[in-house]
């Protein structure tokens, strides 16, 4: 029986709030991974805008030189990925919080996570790209 | 989706306009929401003038003295009077509150008195909310002691610090101005158990004689049920009795943090 079937105004209403039971554990790992990555990104951000400060106007070879000092690398490249990876927790929440419908809501939190992860990985290849010099 | 605009059915059309009443030297206006559910007709907002010197001072009182002398068919619910009840909860110029502890001269500027029902639930008529959904997600958390140690001859025992960790809890009167001025519970409030419940099922969490804190700390640790609040601090502006349930849910949150980390 779905939910919106008329025979749900029979069913009792603590059954109704009990539903599926709870999710458990994953649902703090979000809620910690989240600020997690909040803190992670408040610490980084300061270097990550000096470094794209000193990106600014160069040409590739320039920025290739800067990126690979291995330090400027892994700074971006942690930034790039905790921003990533907030960026998915966020939108996540907002999906649930807006979306009721549970087939779109189940597409949306899968175009959610494709979404992040390819914008993370291929600005990770752009940095390891442009970082090796190749 | 969410629905951000009202269905057709629950839009406010005008509404009737009593006349002042007689002999009355000085007058407060009262704007309240009116529906009946069975005269088929949208809701709408009734203006009623209140003789504020032959009536008390709150706006539970102006509502009783409407009541009595204007309009019998005006509905809502109240009991106690002094905010222990936890019955008439309604929204007053914008705010959740109770009618009984809240002054018609504080209302802004001494202009109408807007009254509507709490904000986001089914109407059952005029004030009167229907909580059952409210109160089944309280029942939900267990507000019980859970112990398996044999009960002893007398009380559980508790110190006095502990029985203090209590405090800014047990007050909870349940009238559900907090939970139904969260806009998360608006959006979810079939899956969020919503800032009273939690308060609740924090209060049990912190009672040192229970014995069932893991599976409490179970019961809520869901996306929906526990962390659709976003610390958006409604709840805490609107309680009546002064107390903080959006620092309870973190309470909450910390201690589902502090058994995983």
């Amino acid at each position: 029986m779905s939910d919106n079937s008329p025979m749900k105004g029979i069913r009792t209403p603590l059954k109704r709030v009990r539903g599926l039971g709870a999710s458990g554990s994953s649902a703090t790992a979000d809620f910690w991974w989240q600020r997690v990555t909040a803190v992670g990104m408040l610490i980084l951000i300061i270097p990550v805008i000096v470094i794209v400060m000193m990106l600014l106007g160069r040409n590739q070879a320039g920025a290739g030189q800067i990126l690979g000092t291995p330090v400027v690398a892994l700074l971006v490249l942690l930034f790039v990925v905790a921003s990533a990876f907030h960026m998915r927790l966020g939108m996540q929440v907002v999906i649930e919080d807006y979306i009721h419908d549970e087939r779109l809501k189940l597409i949306s939190v899968l175009a959610n996570n494709f979404f992040s992860i390819a914008v993370s990985l291929a600005s990770v290849y752009a940095i390891l790209k442009l970082s090796s010099g190749v | 989706m969410v629905e951000f605009a009202l269905p057709k059915n629950s839009k406010i059309t005008g509404g009737k306009s009593w006349p002042k009443p007689e002999g009355a030297t000085e007058t407060r206006e009262f704007r309240i929401y009116r529906w009946n559910p069975d005269d088929g007709k949208n809701p709408s907002v009734d203006t009623y003038h209140v003789d504020i010197h032959d009536c008390g001072p709150m706006v539970l009182d102006g509502l009783i003295w409407i009541k009595n002398n204007i309009d019998p068919t005006l509905t809502f619910r109240r009991s106690c009077r002094e905010g222990v009840c936890g019955s008439c909860a309604m929204n007053i110029d914008g705010q959740n509150t109770l009618a009984c502890t809240k002054s018609m001269h504080d209302v802004a500027d001494g202009g109408a008195v807007k009254i509507n029902p709490l904000p986001h639930q089914p109407v059952v008529k005029d004030l009167v909310p229907d909580l059952t959904n409210f109160y089944a997600q309280y029942a939900s958390i267990e507000p019980w002691l859970h112990t398996t140690t044999p009960a002893p001859q007398k009380e559980w025992r508790q110190s006095k610090e502990d029985r203090e960790k209590l405090d800014g809890l047990y007050e909870c009167i349940l009238c559900a101005c907090c939970s139904t001025s969260c806009p998360s519970y608006w959006w979810n409030s079939e899956r969020y158990l919503g800032p009273a419940a939690l308060l609740q099922a924090d209060r049990w969490v912190s009672d040192s004689r229970d014995e069932a804190t893991g599976e409490r700390l179970d019961n809520v640790e869901d996306a929906f049920r526990l962390y659709r609040c976003h610390t958006i601090m409604n709840c805490t502006k609107a309680c009546p009795k002064g107390l903080n349930p959006a620092k309870a849910i973190a309470n909450l949150k910390l201690k589902l943090v502090e058994r995983q980390v």
